[in-house]
């Protein structure tokens, strides 16, 4: 099913009377349960008419999986969640959110140790027997170079397909990102991610930091996806076939059809793999 | 600020010490005896990539969460309040439409010389906007659905308030004339001249997709508690009635009924 989708969106509130009627082919949308674990109202109403128009993903940002284990009430609402929207996609990020209780809203890095794998591996075992099916786990931007590594990432990623079965979702500007602040070549990083295991792509704009300038970059999905990353995007493509990829836009949103031009370009690439591997076949 | 307790060390597995010294370095005040303990990493600089999106998101959430707080202080203030508020009660939930429910009697805190004595009511009203929108759905009462019934039955009726439904009395000051002003016409002027400055009390619902709000009088506000507790709708009127003497209760009823204030119990 997740190779039949194209290019997606994430889901904008104020675009959503637009997203509902727009009829692109291999159109998807991306959204954050987090925004939709409420008890009745209009955000249901939303999903309810729009899982109807178009396929959805549902992409966590807090079950805190390099964390303490997932409290059974949030996975249960996780669930209803899930056998409301019938996502075609689920999934979350490599990072920690919680501690002690408190909630940072963010993508929080860790030292890749044995002990994290296992932990990290026993979380994403919870979450897919809760939600009974696989999830998608998405590499992060880095800005700290961390000492104590018994793994590299994508080892340590491959490991856990190995475990738990679940998928991979690529962000190539995180990788972009990454790269540049810790100094490692981010082609060859997408190179050696394992092809079979990845189920969704991300691509999103990043921008300077403010106060260092050109030294740290942000993830900050508030402009355009930058040419490097649609180079390395096509790169990533031409290895590995067609999967759908999600243009990201979180901050400087523009009208959506500004989004939806920027998506025909995602859509371009998908659609001319699709033809090379079908002229393949 | 106290949400992250104890000393740096303390977590008994490595895992957990390295996100213990996290934490605390993502919401403390940071000194250099603190980064030195936490780890080579604490200084570094993209360190304060996280510290600031962490007191981003937060701040963030509490502004879209208190519009009309955020509008009679203006921005600035609203958002050194707010990361005093953030500092005092983080969030412990992921879902941020959700975050702030303590921050209605903080504000008033933060104001102990009363020259705002509205804003803790004003906050009070912009957390029930966000308690009504992502309350579950009911199936409201309508006057069809009272018509049909006796004189007798009527009056012997248990009508449940709908669950976004929420109301209260403000003493003395006009919350809702202000709160409703702001919410309606965000360029409204904050001083509001025209307002007369005296107790009043809200209704806030949420029948269909849409949060609706109207002014309620006392007896209204005791009308709804009345029900909330499970009395019959005479009792419920008697009680509003002793309450606000002289109070029309034909009005009252249609009012309750048109803003969806109420579901069969």
């Amino acid at each position: 099913m997740q190779r039949q989708l194209g290019a997606g969106l994430g889901l904008k509130p104020a675009h959503f009377e637009a997203a509902l009627e727009s009829k692109a082919p291999g159109l998807w949308f991306e959204l954050h349960p987090e925004n939709y674990l409420v008890e009745g109202g209009p955000r249901l109403a939303w999903l309810d008419a729009l899982r109807q128009a178009h396929p959805l993903s549902l992409h966590g940002v807090s079950l805190s999986l390099a964390g303490d284990a997932p409290p059974a009430g949030q996975l249960a609402d996780l669930r209803r969640l899930v056998d409301r929207v019938q996502p075609a996609l689920v999934s979350e990020h490599l990072a920690w959110s919680f501690w002690q209780g408190v909630y940072f809203p963010d993508l929080l890095p860790f030292p890749r140790t044995q002990e994290a794998l296992r932990r990290i591996s026993a979380n994403i075992d919870a979450v897919q027997s809760a939600l009974g099916r696989t999830i998608a786990i998405e590499n992060p931007s880095h800005y700290l170079h961390l000492t104590g590594h018994d793994w590299d990432e994508i080892d340590f990623l491959g490991e856990l397909v190995r475990r738990t079965g679940c998928g991979l979702l690529l962000d190539v500007n995180n990788v972009q990102v990454s790269a540049h602040n810790l100094g490692f070549c981010a082609q060859t990083y997408l190179d050696r991610v394992p092809a079979e295991a990845i189920q969704e792509i991300h691509l999103a704009g990043y921008s300077q930091d403010p106060l260092l300038g050109p030294t740290l970059w942000i993830d900050s999905h508030d402009t355009p996806v930058s040419p490097a990353v649609w180079q390395l995007y096509q790169r990533l493509i031409d290895r590995i076939g067609t999967r759908p990829t999600l243009i990201e836009r979180d901050g400087q949103v523009p009208e959506f059809e500004v989004l939806m031009a920027e998506r025909e370009q995602a859509q371009a690439v998908h659609l001319e793999a699709a033809w090379a591997q079908s002229a393949a076949a | 600020m106290g949400a992250i307790g104890g000393c740096l060390m303390n977590a008994a597995l490595p895992h957990d010490a390295f996100r213990h010294a996290f934490a605390y370095v993502l919401l403390e005040p940071v000194h250099e005896p603190v980064r030195w303990q936490a780890g080579a990493w604490a200084g570094q600089p993209g360190i304060a990539v996280y510290r600031n999106t962490v007191a981003k998101a937060c701040i963030d959430a509490l502004a879209a969460n208190y519009p009309v707080v955020q509008r009679l202080v203006g921005e600035a203030w609203f958002r050194g309040m707010a990361a005093a508020y953030l500092q005092a009660q983080p969030p412990r939930d992921g879902r941020l439409l959700l975050y702030g429910q303590g921050l209605p009697d903080f504000v008033s805190q933060w104001t102990p010389d009363k020259s705002v004595p509205y804003l803790g009511g004003v906050a009070q009203l912009d957390r029930w906007w966000t308690e009504a929108h992502a309350s579950a759905d009911a199936l409201t009462v309508s006057a069809d659905d009272l018509s049909a019934l006796p004189a007798e039955a009527l009056a012997a009726t248990s009508l449940l308030p709908h669950p976004a439904a929420r109301w209260a009395w403000f003493d003395e000051v006009p919350v809702y004339s202000l709160w409703c002003r702001h919410r309606e016409s965000p360029q409204a002027d904050p001083l509001l001249g025209d307002i007369t400055w005296q107790g009043e009390g809200a209704l806030l619902t949420r029948p269909g997709g849409t949060v609706l709000w109207a002014p309620l009088s006392r007896g209204g506000v005791c009308f709804l508690a009345a029900c909330s507790a499970g009395r019959c709708l005479s009792d419920a009127a008697a009680e509003a009635a002793l309450a606000e003497p002289g109070l029309d209760l034909a009005a009252l009823l249609a009012l309750c009924l048109s803003q969806g204030a109420l579901t069969k119990g």
